[in-house]
């Protein structure tokens, strides 16, 4: 039986903020156990807001967000929720070393004067070794490649032991490997029973490593494993026409066999390749068009 | 030979030369500790309008003569307080509101003095007069530098965290207003000490210049702390210990040093100094000139 089972409910919570601002209205959604959960929405979705009444920094004006049963105060005090932050949050020049930073996940669970113990330090460095960096102890934070950075930021959280971990895009900025690396890590943590909660823009990795997801936009749209929920109406839903279509109605991919495919993209344009690695345009004809005029012109 | 030696010795057989070097010594002391904090959070220009909100609170203290420590300590909340109110009432930004309240603080003050002219005097305040402090003074200013030294002594590391990444002080459960507040109350509170060893205007230097200079030459903070503490309290030291040759003008004496230790760091520094910038820069072009072995070899 695992003593710790961890649980997270947000029961009809809206937020307003004292400029009149409603950023999120009656959200609700509950997370067992050992999941990987993405969390899907535009910009100005209330992404940001919700992960902040998680960690208690805003209070709803209505319902309520539950950890374990317990108010998020008292699951705080408790070191269960864990944050990494995104990389555009952190003061990068600031003299501390990766180990201090690790350390700092540890001041929770230190006395008053937060000096470590023999149990904090051996915290530190078996979290430090679990994300690679065990051999970057002593380098000042700003002197990392941004996968480095991240991996830091996750060994912090593991050193705190949180069950509750949310990240803040943990993918940009990352080099593929590390990426890879990352996704391993958060496939360990699902299957110790904690529940990882990922806010994030790049839609495509959702599916591969994501086996739940939370759809917002003020509110929550609509939750649960990602089959379900990752379909293309709900994105749309989601997005309201904010995201990029690649349909291939008018392109040529659907003379090769006559299956329809379409590729959705939240900010970037997707660069698609048919058979045999030829470029595939939006919309042939029109390409094709443009062709024609320019050599026209030419001759 | 022993001519100079006996003129080198001379500010020690004067009894306010001795104790003016020793309060300056311990204020440079309170303000180095507390300086990488100030500089690493971005407070600069707070500990400027704090160091000038202070002056109503001085001259109302010793019109009614009670501790200028206590009135200035509380002019100095009073400033804090009207800065984040309006901040939090209004859209007007924050550089805006901290210049607003000070120096309607200032003028105030100012007033005051014009007002009640024999109560004290305007250049005392304003350049500091540490050659002729009053006993009393000094008790207040050895209360408040201890009690600056004991708070920082033990929870620098949660005070630290706190200017990192307030985020993850809130996750811990940390209760960050109070840090907030606690930080503030240092600044205030050195502001009052320095106030007597080098004036209102010259206060800024002595929270600023240790901890920036301090910063240049390394990458750990509990480093940055002592360095900025031994930079403040050696400045003051000599500078109050010159300041008998120069016949006056010990706060311009302490801050000219200071800023020459500074100047010396900007250049000079091992890593972060100009000629240390220089020279990596320089590696870095070569580098991109010749293009490793290894890099050739996989080709």
């Amino acid at each position: 039986m695992k003593t710790d089972e961890v649980s997270l409910d947000v029961e009809g919570v809206s937020v307003a903020y004292p400029n009149g601002h409603q950023a999120l209205s009656d959200a609700s959604f509950r997370l067992g156990a050992g999941t990987i959960c993405a969390l899907v929405g535009v910009n100005g979705s209330g992404k940001s807001t919700l992960f902040k009444s998680i960690m208690g920094f805003v209070n709803p004006t209505a319902g309520r967000v539950r950890i374990n049963g317990m108010p998020v105060k008292e699951s705080l005090k408790k070191h269960l929720v864990a944050y990494v932050p995104q990389s555009e949050d952190v003061d990068w020049q600031f003299p501390v070393s990766v180990w201090d930073v690790v350390m700092m996940g540890r001041y929770g669970a230190m006395n008053f004067m937060r000096i470590p113990r023999a149990a904090d330090k051996a915290q530190v460095e078996g979290s430090l070794r679990r994300v690679s960096m065990w051999e970057f102890r002593d380098r000042q934070i700003g002197e990392l490649s941004g996968g480095q950075k991240k991996r830091v930021f996750l060994a912090r959280a593991l050193a705190q032991g949180g069950r509750v971990i949310l990240l803040d895009e943990p993918f940009t900025g990352v080099d593929v490997k590390t990426e890879e690396a990352i996704i391993a890590l958060l496939h360990e943590l699902r299957k110790s029973g904690a529940i990882i909660f990922v806010s994030t823009h790049n839609l495509g990795s959702v599916p591969e490593f994501c086996d739940q997801v939370v759809l917002i936009n003020r509110t929550v749209l609509a939750y649960g494993p990602t089959a379900d929920v990752f379909t293309a109406q709900n994105l749309a839903a989601a997005f309201g026409g904010v995201l990029r279509e690649f349909q291939f109605e008018r392109s040529t991919i659907q003379s090769h066999d006559g299956r329809a495919v379409t590729v959705l993209s939240d900010d970037e344009r997707p660069l698609v390749f048919g058979k045999d690695g030829h470029l595939e345009y939006m919309d042939r004809g029109k390409h094709e068009e443009l062709l024609r005029k320019r050599r026209e012109e030419h001759e | 030979m022993s001519d100079l030696l006996q003129s080198l010795t001379v500010p020690f057989q004067y009894d306010y030369m001795i104790r003016a070097i020793w309060v300056s010594a311990l204020v440079g002391g309170a303000c180095g500790f507390l300086s990488p904090f100030v500089t690493l959070k971005g407070w600069s220009l707070m500990g400027d309008a704090l160091s000038h909100a202070v002056v109503p609170g001085v001259v109302i203290a010793y019109i009614f003569g009670f501790p200028f420590a206590l009135g200035a300590f509380i002019a100095g909340l009073l400033a804090a307080g009207a800065m984040a109110f309006i901040r939090a009432q209004s859209r007007i930004r924050e550089d805006a509101t901290i210049g607003i309240v000070f120096t309607s603080f200032f003028a105030l003050g100012l007033v005051l003095i014009s007002l009640f002219p024999s109560g004290v005097d305007l250049k005392t305040i304003l350049y500091g007069n540490i050659l002729a402090i009053a006993d009393s003074d000094i008790l207040q200013v050895i209360g408040i530098s201890a009690a600056t030294l004991l708070v920082i002594a033990f929870k620098w590391r949660d005070l630290m965290l706190y200017c990192f990444d307030p985020n993850q002080a809130r996750s811990l459960g940390l209760r960050a207003n109070v840090l907030h507040i606690t930080l503030l109350a240092l600044l205030a509170a050195t502001c009052v000490a320095a106030l007597q060893a080098v004036g209102a205007i010259l206060v800024l230097a002595m929270l600023i210049t240790p901890g920036a200079t301090a910063y240049l030459l390394t990458d750990r903070f509990g480093t940055m702390m002592w360095l900025s503490a031994a930079l403040g309290v050696a400045t003051s030291l000599a500078g109050a210990y010159a300041s008998y040759f120069i016949n006056g003008a010990t706060g311009g004496c302490i801050v000219t040093l200071q800023t020459l230790v500074f100047l010396a760091a900007f250049v000079f520094a091992p890593k972060r100094g100009m000629l240390a910038s220089r020279r990596a820069m320089r590696t870095d072009v070569f580098e991109i000139n010749q293009p490793r072995m290894d890099a050739n070899e996989r080709q």
